[in-house]
């Protein structure tokens, strides 16, 4: 597995990223936002979290369209594999990569804490290292996280399956209090129509080690690096 | 030429913001609000004089970056 870990002017969490992939075996390089392409072989294309751009505009907005996302939406177009964590979910949002569009929070609070989510499917590149259904505990830390879409949309990802996580509590029930920004369907992560791209607004790489209190994180990078 | 693009969120969509602002022009006590919504004016300074060429400058700038038409309508007006 080669992983590419894109850094914009303003991410911040590209270190966790690459440490969380380098720890699950992934050959990782980080790569600057002005290049024209990814290195050769990549396999998987990270955007991690942070403020690209200061958050100037909207979440995400100016990222989405720099230099570096043309080869990550070739890279997409070819079946590669894309993650995309917090503002990274926004950038592929913004790209046109993914569908929908990360709201502010709906008590319009940053929100940063730990977060249960349920895994929605484990037959993808990113999951199959986890229990269907299983209520993984990661981290969030975000303004603008409340996923919306037009009906139609919502209908469709409902209807495929493209739901990839949704809040949940301890217990793995869905929703309620457990929704910490007013998310639609409690949605937190959604795939593209081809399963190859994943956006999610929760942070499993800040949940692989013991010593910050839980490794359930690691579990995506361990199917990532076993799927190439 | 100047212009100005206005963007606004498009009916329907949730505006936690403006709510924010409605709430707190209602606790200042400012009376006859109804509601409000919060959007975004973009004052553009445009080259050359061809009304047409700058509307369409201004559309393409509102369409790749300026709103997320998902979201987002958006109204270029040459001043």
């Amino acid at each position: 597995m080669k992983a590419a870990v894109v850094l914009f002017p303003g991410s911040n969490r590209e270190g966790d990223a690459a440490r969380a992939l380098r720890q699950a075996g992934a050959q990782t390089s980080i790569v600057w936002h002005a290049d024209y392409d990814l290195p050769a072989g990549t396999d998987l294309v990270v955007l991690p979290g942070g403020f690209s751009y200061g958050d100037y505009l909207r979440c995400g907005a100016i990222a989405g369209r720099a230099h570096i996302m043309e080869a990550v939406r070739r890279h997409a177009a070819r079946g590669g594999l894309v993650l995309g964590i917090c503002n990274g979910f926004q950038i592929l949002c913004e790209s046109g990569l993914l569908p929908g569009v990360l709201m502010r929070n709906r008590d319009l609070r940053f929100v940063c804490k730990r977060q249960h989510l349920r895994v929605e499917r484990n037959d993808t590149a990113f999951t199959r290292a986890y229990r269907l259904h299983q209520a993984i505990d990661v981290a969030i830390a975000h303004g603008e996280g409340n996923y919306e879409a037009e009906a139609e949309t919502i209908e469709r990802l409902e209807g495929e399956g493209l739901v990839a996580f949704r809040y949940c509590d301890a217990s793995g029930k869905v929703g309620g209090a457990a929704n910490p920004n007013g998310s639609t369907n409690d949605i937190a992560g959604i795939y593209s129509e081809k399963f190859n791209v994943l956006g999610m607004m929760p942070h499993p790489e800040n949940l692989i080690d013991p010593l910050v209190g839980g490794v359930d994180g690691r579990g995506l990078f361990e199917s990532l690096s076993r799927a190439a | 030429m100047k212009a100005r693009v206005t963007v606004t969120l498009k009916n329907g969509v949730l505006d936690p913001q403006g709510k924010a602002i409605e709430g707190a022009l209602h606790s200042l006590g400012v009376e006859g609000i109804a509601s409000v919504r919060q959007g975004k004016i973009f004052e553009i300074e445009v080259e050359g004089s061809d009304a047409e060429a700058a509307k369409a400058a201004l559309v393409a700038a509102s369409e790749k970056l300026l709103a997320n038409t998902v979201v987002e309508n958006y109204r270029v007006e040459l001043l």
